[in-house]
């Protein structure tokens, strides 16, 4: 962990977890995404809930959906840019179980697409940020190194294949998570690493036979 | 080399016959793969949002979301034009002017640096840039105190945690003025054991502080908290410049934050539901807000 997490970031106000790690778990879930947003609904929880108007916490997860970072003077106004942009979104109040006080779901809708994309993540003091679940599969994904999503066929080898890919471009893999739902589905793995992969690296793995889908979630 | 106490800290800067500052330095370098020159510039970029947001709350009347503060460092910036020459040269006057100065900024959805979070943002640019005003530091002495200040946050935030949410104000304002307490020493020429004792210090006496925002913003009490934090921060500093130390370590009174911060209850750790937030004219301001 850096410093600069401690002692920043440079940040719009009020509040560094309601507001800039607001502001990154929606920037985090259109990366996750990463295809037009026709439609966002957002739900928060706990101190999230309570709090959302005072802190610009709503303003904040849909400048974040916009692709604003929380330095970004725009996110004051998200609210009527995601009107221009042609993103509908909704704020709900909800109630988990045993989260983190500051918690959000955000489910993503693209009109040509089937398949949404719903995340939860929690904003866990500082503006740092943790996303706890992606489509029903509980994981850890900070953002605090470049991070791959990975979505593949589950199959003998196929992890090993994706890190051999990464090894091969001497990326070093810090941390790693491996999931799936059933065995011979859909495989997904979270990958944190040391070194920033360049366009050839995310390419060769896009190409790879078994590989369904890539995200490069760059540092945050 | 790296440090996962206030302890290792001392003892690091200590064994090098070094300050505080310079350790953070390094192991930010090192665990980040840059050139200290880098991480210095990182800083330094952060020292003139801080600097920003200070020219601006100082000078201007800010609308921020609930109306409910926003004039207090100018108001402050006025008395002080006019006041006697002893009131204009005290620190403390300059410190808690900046404070609310930039705690406004962050109220009107501005731009400052969270540190350790937004709504405790004032407190270590007010003692850091006071100090550099007053003894006529350089950018780079004030970007080394910054260093100070992050070194002993991010222990804290290895250890407990930084969120109202979760520890309540304690875990914000308290602990941003134990971070600025720790500058405020190697700035002023202390030893790190001294500083670690004023960041002890600050950090003991700000323990239990419950955060119960009115109407849920970050206004009142936040806003004049940081500037009561930042002349509480500057207090500890001079204290252990004089060698008073903390009965009770640096490490130790973290534990005890966490402790706690886990003991408060849920309403009054930044749900409004309790303590100021539910008083009479509290709750009227929500009303009228809504």
């Amino acid at each position: 962990m850096s410093i600069f997490e401690i002692m920043g970031p440079a940040m719009i106000g009020p509040s560094s977890s309601h507001t800039a790690g607001a502001a990154r778990i929606g920037r985090m879930a259109r990366l996750l995404f990463a295809d037009k947003i026709d439609r966002a609904v957002v739900k928060l929880h706990g101190s999230f809930a309570d709090t959302a108007v005072g802190h610009g916490t709503d303003r904040a997860i849909i400048g974040g959906l916009l692709g604003f970072l929380p330095d970004d003077q725009r996110l004051r106004s998200s609210f009527e840019l995601a009107e221009t942009e042609g993103m509908e979104f909704s704020i709900e109040e909800v109630k988990l179980r045993e989260v983190h006080p500051n918690t959000a779901q955000i489910i993503l809708y693209n009109k040509g697409k089937t398949k949404n994309l719903e995340i939860a993540a929690s904003s866990i003091g500082g503006g740092r940020i943790k996303v706890t679940e992606i489509n029903g599969s509980t994981v850890e994904l900070t953002g605090r190194m470049p991070t791959f999503w990975i979505l593949h066929q589950d199959r003998p080898g196929e992890v090993g294949i994706i890190t051999s890919i990464l090894g091969s471009y001497k990326i070093n893999i810090a941390f790693m998570q491996v999931y799936r739902n059933r065995k011979g589905d859909i495989g997904s793995c979270i990958i944190e690493m040391d070194n920033q992969p360049n366009q050839d690296v995310i390419t060769k793995l896009e190409n790879s036979e078994n590989i369904l889908q890539v995200r490069y979630l760059p540092r945050i | 080399m790296e440090y996962a106490t206030i302890k290792e800290l001392v003892s690091l800067a200590a064994a090098a016959e070094t300050s505080i500052w310079k350790i953070v330095l390094q192991v930010e370098a090192e665990e980040e793969e840059v050139a200290e020159s880098e991480v210095r510039k990182s800083m330094l970029a952060n020292l003139n949002v801080m600097k920003e947001a200070v020219d601006y709350g100082r000078q201007n009347n800010i609308q921020t979301g609930g109306g409910l503060v926003g004039d207090e460092a100018l108001k402050l910036e006025k008395y002080l034009t006019t006041a006697s020459k002893s009131e204009q040269n005290n620190i403390y006057n300059k410190m808690i002017t900046y404070a609310l100065a930039t705690a406004e900024v962050n109220a009107g959805m501005g731009k400052i640096v969270a540190g350790p979070t937004a709504g405790a943002s004032g407190i270590v640019p007010a003692v850091v840039l006071s100090i550099g005003e007053y003894n006529n530091l350089s950018d780079q002495k004030l970007v080394e105190a910054l260093f100070t200040a992050a070194g002993l946050g991010y222990v804290v935030s290895r250890k407990a945690t930084l969120a109202g949410a979760a520890g309540g104000c304690q875990a914000e304002c308290g602990v941003g003025a134990a971070m600025a307490a720790g500058a405020a020493v190697e700035l002023r020429g202390g030893t790190p054991q001294m500083a670690a004792d004023a960041f002890a210090m600050a950090l003991k006496n700000l323990l239990g502080l419950v955060c119960d925002p009115v109407a849920g913003l970050v206004e009142v009490p936040c806003v004049k908290r940081n500037a009561f934090a930042a002349a509480h921060a500057y207090t500890a500093s001079t204290m252990a410049l004089a060698g008073i130390e903390s009965v009770i370590p640096a490490d130790e009174v973290i534990m005890a934050l966490t402790e706690i911060g886990d003991q408060m209850s849920t309403c009054l750790k930044e749900t409004s539901r309790g303590g100021l937030a539910i008083t009479p004219t509290a709750l009227k301001i929500k009303e009228d807000l809504q």
